[in-house]
Formats: C-alpha cells, structure tokens, sequence
C-alpha cells in the first residue's frame, strides 16, 4: 500500500511539473510548495516503509507505531509548511 | 552467578547515577561559566550595545516590539537609503530580532521588567551558555559523555566565540552558532537513531538556522557533503536516506518561507548541492532496493539498462543546467559566497566586500590568539575520530576541514571554526585522559592486587602480557589477601577481563601517565587564563565608548560618538538628512534617529559610491552631489587629535576606491604621492581639495598651533583655509565627530554664470538621482 502511495505522489509531481513547463510559473511559490509538498510525502512514504520494513535488520527494535507516530508528525510539520507557503 | 551480579549492578547504577548527577552539575556550571566570561564590557563600561551592526538590529527589535509581528514582516524602512529606503522585512534576518521579541515578552509576562536594551544586551551570552550545552550534545553522540563536557567546557571559553558573542554584542551571530550546533547535533542524532522524529527536529532547527544567519549555507554544503561521503566510502544505510532526504524537502520549503531567503532556496547555486545529494541518494537508494530484490545475473542486466538510460537523461538535464548557471555571470553564486570559493574575487570586482575588514583573511597569530591550546590538539582529535571510524566522527572530521579551510579565507569565519575545534580538542583530550587514567587505574590495581610481586613484574602489565596477568591473578585467587572472597572474585573477573580487553589497548607506565595527567591539566589551565584575559581585554570593548589609560594610572573615557548623536538629536529637525561614511549608518538612525543616505548593509553599490565620490570632490562638486540629495549636514570622524586609528581619512582609500569604481572621473593616483595616501605637505592637490581632508582638518591648526596629525604622525599639509560652502555646527570634546551643515545657496547671484564651468559639474550630477540645481555660486 505504502508503495501506490509513493507513485500517486511521483506521479502527482510529475503532472504540476508538466504544468509549469506549459503554462508558466507565475505564482512560483504555489509551484514551488505543491511540488515540494509531493516530493515531500514521497519521501516521507519511503522513510515509513523504511521503518516499517520486517527484513530491515537495523529498525528491528523499532515498533512499527512509533514509526508511523514520527510519520505522522512529520508530515503534519510538512503541511503546516506548505499551507503556510501556498500563498 | 545472581547473587554477586546484584551488588555488582547495584554499583554500576549508582555509580551511573552518581556520574549522571555529576555531569548535570558539570553542564550547570559551564553554563554559568559561559554566561559569565562574556560579562566584562558590562562591568567594566556599562550595559551598552556595541559595534555598529548589533545597532541596526536593536532598532529592528525596538520596532518589533512595539508594532507587533505583522508590521515588522512588512517593514519598509524610509530612514535609511535616502531617498530609495530600504525594505527590511524582506532584506533581514528575523532570527535574532524575533528571539530577542519573544524574551523580552517571556520576561514581561513574568513580570520582570526589563527594558529591551536589556535584553538586547543579554541575549549573545544566554545563547553561548545554550550553545556550550549543544556542543556536549553533539559531543556526546559522536563519542562520548566525557568528551561532550570537555568539548561544552573549551566552547563556552573559546575566544573566537566570545569576540562575536560578549554582552553587547547584539549580532546575527550570538543565536546563529547557537542554531548551527542544534542543527549538526540533530543531524548526527538522526544518522545514529534513524528516527523520523529527529528529522523533524533537525528541519525545524535548521530553519532557525536559516533566520537567523546567512552562514546557512555552511549547513546546507556541508550536510550533503558529508552524505556523499559516507554513500562514497560504502557506509550507506537506510539511516542516512532518513536522516537526509526529510532534511533536504522541508528544509527547502522552510528556507523558502525566509523573506530573505525566498525562492534563493532553489534558484541559486549555493543550494544545488544538496538537489544534486537528493537525487544521488535516491539513485543509491534505488540501487540498493533492487539489489536485493533481484537475482545478480538479473541485476547485473538490470544495471545496464538503467545506466545506459540514466546517462542520457542525466547528459540532458546537465546540459541544460549548466545553460541555466552560465548564463549568469556569477554563475549563481552570491558575491559573498563566491568571494569564499575564489578568495580574489572580491578585490577585483567588489571593492565593498573587499574593504571590510572581517573580510580579510586571517594572520597566523590571529589563529592562536582565537583558539590557543585548541590549534594543536585538533589534529590529536582528528586521529582520535578515525579509531573508530562511524558515521558521527566522519561528519565531525569532515566539519573540520571545511570550516579551517573557509576560515583561512575570512576571517570572520574564525567563528565557525570554533565549534569545529572545541569538538575535536575535547574528543582528543577526553580520549588521553582515558588512556592516562586507565594506565594509572591499571597500574595501581596490579600493584594493589599483587602485594608480594615487586614493582619490576608490576612493570609487566603491558599489552602483550594478558597471558602473564592472568597467570598472576590465578595465584592472587589462590592467596586470600583481601577481605571477602567474593570481592576479590570480582576484582579478579574485572581485572583479568579489563587486561583481557587491555590486549589492545594502550597501558603506559605509572610515573609517565600520572606527568601526563598533570600536564594536561596546566595546559588547560593554560587555556582558562588566555580565554579570561583574552575576554577581559581585547574582545570587551564596546566600540562606541573607548578608553584609555592616561599617565597616573587613571582612565579616560571617551564618549564622543554618543555626544554627537545626542546633539544630532536634539538639535536638528527630524527630517534632517545626515550624510557620513557607511560605517555609522546604523548607529546614527538607532541613536541620533536621523535619516541617513548609506548604512552598514552596503546593499546598493551606487549609491555609497556617490557618497564616496561627494567625499574626495572638492568643496563645489560636493556640495552639488549632497544637495541633489536633500542632505543637511555631513558627519566625519576625525581620529588625529587623540589618536584614533580608524577615523575617516584612513577609511578615504576606499572612498577613494569605490568612487571610483562608479565615476570614473575619480582616479586614485591622483590622490596618491609615491603610491601612498598623505596629507602632509607632500600630499597632491586634489587631496588637499577633497572634501574629507577639509572637513576633517578645518580648524585643526587652532588646536596646537602646527596641525600635528597624530595618527598619521605628521603635520597637515594645508592649515589655514576656509570653508565655503560648509559650516562647522558641532565638533566633539576630542575632535572624534565633526558635524557640519550645508550652507544654503545664496540668494544673489554675483556676476555671470560661467557656463563652462557649470556644466563641468553639472555633468557629473547629471547622473545621479535627483534634480539637477544650477550651480548658484559664482
């Protein structure tokens, strides 16, 4: 799940870049902050999956909820970001 | 074995709690410590702001807290830069004024009045204790506790720190270090725990970074350095993604949200290294996920598809990078930062950037006198990261590196050193005192546990002799020399397991070790005393106020820069203009609060540049060029009656200089006898005709009847004239300010105009900003 999670973000990405190169960047820090935001939750996706991962020998002691606790949070700071950069 | 495994645990966590409270009361006490060195300018002058700089910032704070947050974001500045103003909310740093903000209301809402100077005083030394206590953080997640406390120790004593942090030194830098140190101890934090929860952290404290100094760019260079690095060596891990890739996406959204920084986050080439990190790291990434899923024929097949499809794309979007980068003429980079890569750069195409002082790379003894003892344990340090090598000691190596190498190009960097040096020293001495005291710890318990044995086979506890201890703690079992057995069993466990561990490791001599115990000490002890005096002397002085010592012993003060201000402020209207050199903008609108033309942010090249130019014109032009800009009176700082080195005319090379830079029609050699700057009689005409030297010598001769210059050690060369189109309003107790006020034009005009001459000087105000008058003089 975590995987489709990560394309519909690169995916998302790629479509606002594709939009930029056709229509322009004029507000370029909407731009700037929905790519940022996509990359951002990808990223992140990739990190929690990292974590969450059970053949991943260094995050053995890690229990998977206290992964997905610093997911959360971090993406919560990473929307508060973006909202605030929307413009 | 339950039963002696208690005590022995037992003692284990006392001793864990002992050494728990101790090290609390240790970072106590260096905190205190920090805090308290910085005092000496408070104590020896009074609670004052220093400097020139840290005024601009009081001011912001002042206009902070009375309008409230929303009004100081969109702060249009229009008593500086006359007539272009200057757009503060988009062009400062927020971090130190917003700190100072919110501490003087945490201290409000307590009900503890302090005034804002207070606070503003105060708050370079609050953060260097916080900033001591980062440093034993990061300390300790690369080695140790015991290296953290000596490392926190040597940072709130270092005097490279101290210089910029000292109460009163109300600047960028007293928070910025402090953000600096948070920022690379969260950093290292992540790489250790791989906790997505310290990423957070570590953007959060890294967009403080980023309000509050332009130095973040050391960060954001370094961190994806340091990545490629470890992905170089072969110590990637899945720790590293986390800790890098979270850092990269919020902290370029973060570092957006800076008005200063703005879209600067992705457009300039001091940010490109860590996007070109990002996407290599995702490759290794990718790579390593791949590998393990496919088979190594498959992977190998694999490899080369995507190598040969990545090369393409990669050629494609390099290409058209380096369109983009050179297409510009700085190739991206800032003045500042590019005057950092290529040390010449400033000097040739800069002159302003050149001219400062802090700009200009250090001496050798400069080195010293900031770190002292630290300069030659660094290297001890360096080693010392290296066994064992992990990733937190790599980062701290690497760290190193860069900032001696950046500071040997400014010297103003010295600053970033500190930290860097303060680890390293405190990894290297924590790592002897170890080794020393081991040895000594060894030595005595085998002298202690074999009381029979002479000292010659006590001798024998040397690394290669595991076989020989044990045999030696074999028969000690068998004696029952000491109280219960049980004990001794234990004492034998640790000792023959320490000396099994002690196969590799170093054991000296008892006498040589307890030497160099001592001796670290004095070197230490060495370091406190240059630290103090280094801080008591040559680092407190508060700029604005000087002192010297006259021939019985007794001290004079010299206040005149606070009396001009003060007479600027009470005697002139409030909308008057006051043109002087750059350096006492800031000072002049925080204390005389008089609109200026140039201040200290020396944004607009041009602009100082005309100041510069009205400054070495004669009287005529000068007057044309401060009049298009609603000037009314002009400040000079005039050292030669005292004594005082950084007075006006030797700051006049580089009005010289950066005149010149824009109007061509100054030209240096004529100023110049010899390749020298005078002004004695030998000086060249258009010297003695320039504004400056007018301004600064009128008079002069009245005071001891032969115009002896003392900072230059000559006699003037012109003593007697008037001046015509100035008028001296106020001169200080020591001739250090001089004011004088534009005459207004008068109101007949005798004989004709001449023409030609008017048009010489109207051509050259021509391309100013302004009106042009015409010239009503003869």
């Amino acid at each position: 799940i975590i995987d489709l999670y990560i394309v519909f973000a690169v995916v998302t990405a790629l479509i606002q870049i594709a939009y930029v190169a056709v229509v322009g960047s004029f507000p370029f820090n909407s731009f700037l902050s929905g790519v940022l935001s996509c990359v951002g939750t990808a990223v992140l996706a990739v990190s929690l999956r990292i974590q969450v991962n059970k053949e991943n020998k260094e995050f053995k002691d890690l229990p998977p909820e206290r992964a997905f606790a610093d997911f959360v949070l971090c993406n919560l700071v990473l929307h508060l970001v973006i909202m605030n950069f929307l413009g | 074995m339950a039963a002696p495994e208690n005590p022995q645990q037992q003692a284990a966590t006392i001793r864990h709690a002992f050494g728990n409270v101790l090290s609390f009361l240790i970072l106590l006490l260096i905190g205190v410590l920090a805090f308290s060195i910085r005092l000496f300018s408070v104590i020896k002058y009074e609670s004052v702001i220093h400097e020139f700089d840290p005024y601009f910032n009081y001011r912001v704070t002042q206009f902070l807290i009375k309008s409230g947050v929303y009004d100081f974001w969109n702060w249009f500045d229009d008593r500086t830069w006359y007539p272009l103003g200057r757009v503060i909310g988009g062009t400062v740093y927020p971090g130190l004024t917003l700190t100072a903000g919110t501490l003087w209301r945490i201290f409000n809402a307590l009900n503890i009045p302090l005034t804002v100077e207070t606070v503003c005083v105060f708050t370079a030394p609050i953060f260097s204790a916080f900033a001591a206590w980062a440093t034993y953080l990061l300390t300790k997640e690369v080695k140790g506790v015991g290296a953290g406390l000596t490392a926190a120790a040597l940072l709130a004593m270092v005097p490279s720190y101290i210089s910029r942090s000292v109460a009163g030194s109300y600047d960028n830098e007293a928070v910025a270090i402090f953000a600096l140190i948070i920022t690379f101890y969260l950093y290292i934090k992540t790489l250790n725990t791989g906790s997505l929860f310290y990423a957070t952290l570590n953007a959060i404290a890294y967009f403080y970074m980023v309000c509050s100094w332009g130095g973040y760019t050391f960060i954001i260079n370094l961190i994806p350095m340091h990545v490629l690095l470890c992905i170089v060596t072969g110590r990637y891990s899945s720790r590293l993604y986390i800790a890098y890739a979270p850092l990269v996406v919020l902290g370029t959204l973060l570092a957006a949200l800076v008005p200063v920084v703005g879209f600067n986050a992705v457009m300039t080439s001091e940010h490109f290294a860590s996007f070109l990190v990002f996407i290599i790291i995702h490759v290794v990434a990718l790579v390593y996920y791949i590998k393990g899923i496919l088979t190594p024929k498959m992977f190998r097949v694999a490899v080369t598809l995507v190598v040969s499809v990545g090369l393409i794309v990669g050629f494609a979007v390099l290409a058209v990078l380096i369109a983009l980068v050179a297409s510009s003429p700085t190739k991206g980079w800032s003045g500042r930062s590019l005057s950092l890569l290529d040390p010449t750069y400033a000097s040739k195409y800069i002159p302003i950037i050149a001219s400062v002082s802090e700009h200009q790379p250090p001496t050798w003894p400069s080195y010293f006198m900031d770190l002292n003892v630290l300069a030659f344990l660094v290297p001890a340090g360096i080693i010392a990261c290296f066994m064992p090598l992990s990733d937190a000691s790599s980062f701290a190596v690497l760290y190193i590196v860069t900032s001696v190498y950046f500071s040997g190009v400014m010297v103003r960097l010295m600053l970033v050193l500190a930290p860097a040096a303060c680890i390293m020293s405190g990894i290297a001495l924590s790592e002897a005192f170890d080794v020393l005291t081991r040895s000594i710890k060894l030595q005595l318990l085998a002298a202690t546990e074999n009381p029979q044995i002479n000292a010659g086979d006590a001798t024998k506890v040397t690394p290669n002799d595991a076989v020989k201890t044990e045999k030696s703690e074999d028969s000690v079992k068998e004696r029952s020399s000491r109280k219960s057995k049980k004990k001794e069993k234990e004492n034998v466990e640790k000792a023959s397991s320490v000396s099994r561990k002690e196969k590799r490791l170093l054991v000296l001599p008892l006498e040589a070790s307890m030497i160099a115990v001592f001796l670290l000490v004095l070197l230490g002890a060495f370091y406190v005393v240059h630290c103090v005096w280094a801080a008591a002397e040559a680092y407190s002085a508060p700029s604005i106020v000087l002192t010297t010592r006259s021939n019985d012993g007794g001290l004079h003060v010299f206040d005149d820069f606070r009396e001009a201000y003060a007479w600027l402020s009470h005697n002139t209207e409030v909308d008057d203009k006051v043109a002087s050199w750059w350096d006492y903008g800031y000072q002049t609108t925080a204390m005389a609060n008089r609109t200026v033309i140039v201040d200290n942010n020396t944004w607009n090249n041009t602009h100082i540049a005309t100041v510069g130019t009205a400054m070495s014109s004669p009287e005529k032009a000068a007057w044309e060029i401060f009049n298009s800009l609603d000037v009314k009176y002009v400040l000079v700082v005039f050292g030669g009656l005292v004594g005082y080195p950084s007075d006006d005319i030797n700051k006049f090379l580089w009005m010289v200089r950066i005149g010149g830079g824009v109007f061509p029609h100054i030209k240096e050699p004529d100023y110049l006898r010899d390749g020298q700057y005078r002004i004695d009689a030998q000086a060249t005409p258009t010297m003695l005709n320039s504004l400056m030297y007018k301004l600064s010598y009128y008079r002069f001769v009245e005071t001891d009847g032969r115009g002896f210059d003392r900072v230059r050690h000559t006699e003037i060369g012109k003593k007697h004239f008037k001046l015509t189109h100035f008028e001296e309003v106020f001169t200080t107790h020591h001739w250090m300010v001089r004011l004088y006020k534009l005459k207004s034009p008068k109101n007949r005009i005798r004989g004709k105009t001449k023409k030609s001459k008017s048009k010489a000087t109207t051509t050259t105000s021509s391309k100013r900003i302004g009106a042009r008058k015409k010239n009503p003089w003869h």
